[in-house]
């Protein structure tokens, strides 16, 4: 989203009052660099007082822009590995995609295979391989954007690296987080992983199929889930034998006609 | 997390900041990091170290300053510190906490020359 790569030269708020001046939550000792010794530089106080993530969140802010012109609904897909996401949205896509626009945006450290069984269901998909990344960003997705170009009034899943800590911090632009959590993970994972499970808006419970085999406690796993976060919703849900789909299509739906409502 | 990324982060500010505030070298940055940031602190010094080789922030000396966290209590009405984003409330024990302070990571101010 920012034209030519090069990339971003964004607004960088510059403060101009760089002055030295006496600080009360810590000491640092400048004595000695007050007396400017001649053709030596002084050093001297910068005030910045900048987001570290302030540039994602620009781009991010770019991003959400975008799709709120368009009418779009963007979802970031974050889980550990192995939750079944792809699963689940290659479930999702087979029983929507004759209603309504659909595009992924996929994230995975290597190979294009999770792109591959999505196109398999008949969307566009655009993979992302973050290399040694553990997250995507606001900056790779904007640009994902421009050669995905989702159509108007769409719903585009970005399935974000699987990874339940770092994707928690970056923005990208997503009208909410979706958290899937699987019941072969243990119930402790949104306490073990409080970031993630405080940053969504929606945690799946998938893979609802396997309970009886397991020593799985759905309730407990709820309660740990709101004590880090009250706001959370929660949808049980198995892809594999459709349990609990309607109520994800039902809350996709709602979500999408959010989206569209043309604000002036 | 991703610590290594946040200094990535932090270098292009020094590095965008370097022409618009007319310095060559940075000697000590000062952060101010959240307990509920999800930001580890000595991950984060030992990435800094790496990620700052080289640059015009090489050598620099890294100062973190830490803020509790802290959230409102909706039974109790009233700011309450929390060390973890799934503590309840110290004085009720409710969950319905919403945070509202100690999540930023934020660069304060650099010393420069």
């Amino acid at each position: 989203m920012c034209g030519v790569c090069g990339c971003g030269e964004g607004h960088s708020h510059s403060h101009d009052h760089d002055h030295e001046h006496p600080h009360d939550h810590h000491d640092h000792d400048h004595g000695a660099e007050h007396t400017h010794a001649p053709g030596l530089s002084p050093k001297r106080m910068v005030q910045i007082e900048q987001d570290i993530l302030a540039k994602n969140n620009r781009y991010a802010a770019e991003n959400r822009r975008y799709f709120g012109e368009r009418g779009i609904l963007a979802l970031n897909l974050v889980s550990s590995p192995g939750s079944g996401k792809t699963t689940l949205l290659t479930e999702t896509i087979s029983r929507l995609k004759d209603e309504l626009d659909i595009a992924v945006i996929e994230g995975d450290q290597q190979t294009a295979r999770d792109a591959e069984r999505i196109r398999a269901t008949g969307v566009p998909a655009l993979q992302i391989n973050t290399g040694k990344g553990c997250h995507l960003d606001a900056h790779r997705v904007g640009h994902a954007l421009e050669t995905l170009q989702p159509k108007d009034r769409s719903l585009l899943f970005i399935e974000n690296v699987g990874n339940l800590v770092c994707p928690s911090a970056f923005d990208l632009g997503e009208a909410h987080k979706v958290v899937i959590l699987s019941v072969t993970e243990g119930e402790d994972k949104p306490i073990k992983y409080p970031d993630m499970f405080h940053a969504a808006d929606l945690m799946i419970l998938n893979k609802t199929d396997l309970l009886p085999y397991l020593d799985f406690d759905s309730e407990q796993c709820i309660q740990y889930a709101k004590q880090v976060n009250p706001r959370i919703k929660i949808l049980p849900l198995s892809a594999k034998t459709g349990e609990g789909m309607d109520s994800w299509l039902r809350w996709l739906k709602a979500e999408l006609e959010l989206q569209r409502i043309d604000y002036a | 997390m991703h610590e290594m990324s946040l200094c990535e982060s932090i270098l292009q500010v020094l590095e965008q900041q370097a022409t618009a505030q007319q310095y060559s070298k940075v000697k000590t940055v000062w952060l101010e990091i959240g307990a509920l940031a999800g930001v580890e602190i000595e991950a984060l010094r030992f990435s800094f170290d790496v990620v700052v080789q080289g640059s015009l922030a090489d050598h620099a000396r890294l100062e973190v300053i830490e803020v509790p966290g802290q959230a409102w209590c909706m039974p109790c009405g009233r700011n309450v510190v929390v060390q973890q984003l799934y503590d309840l409330c110290p004085y009720c024990g409710s969950h319905q906490l919403q945070v509202n302070g100690g999540d930023q990571m934020r660069i304060k101010e650099l010393e420069v020359e």
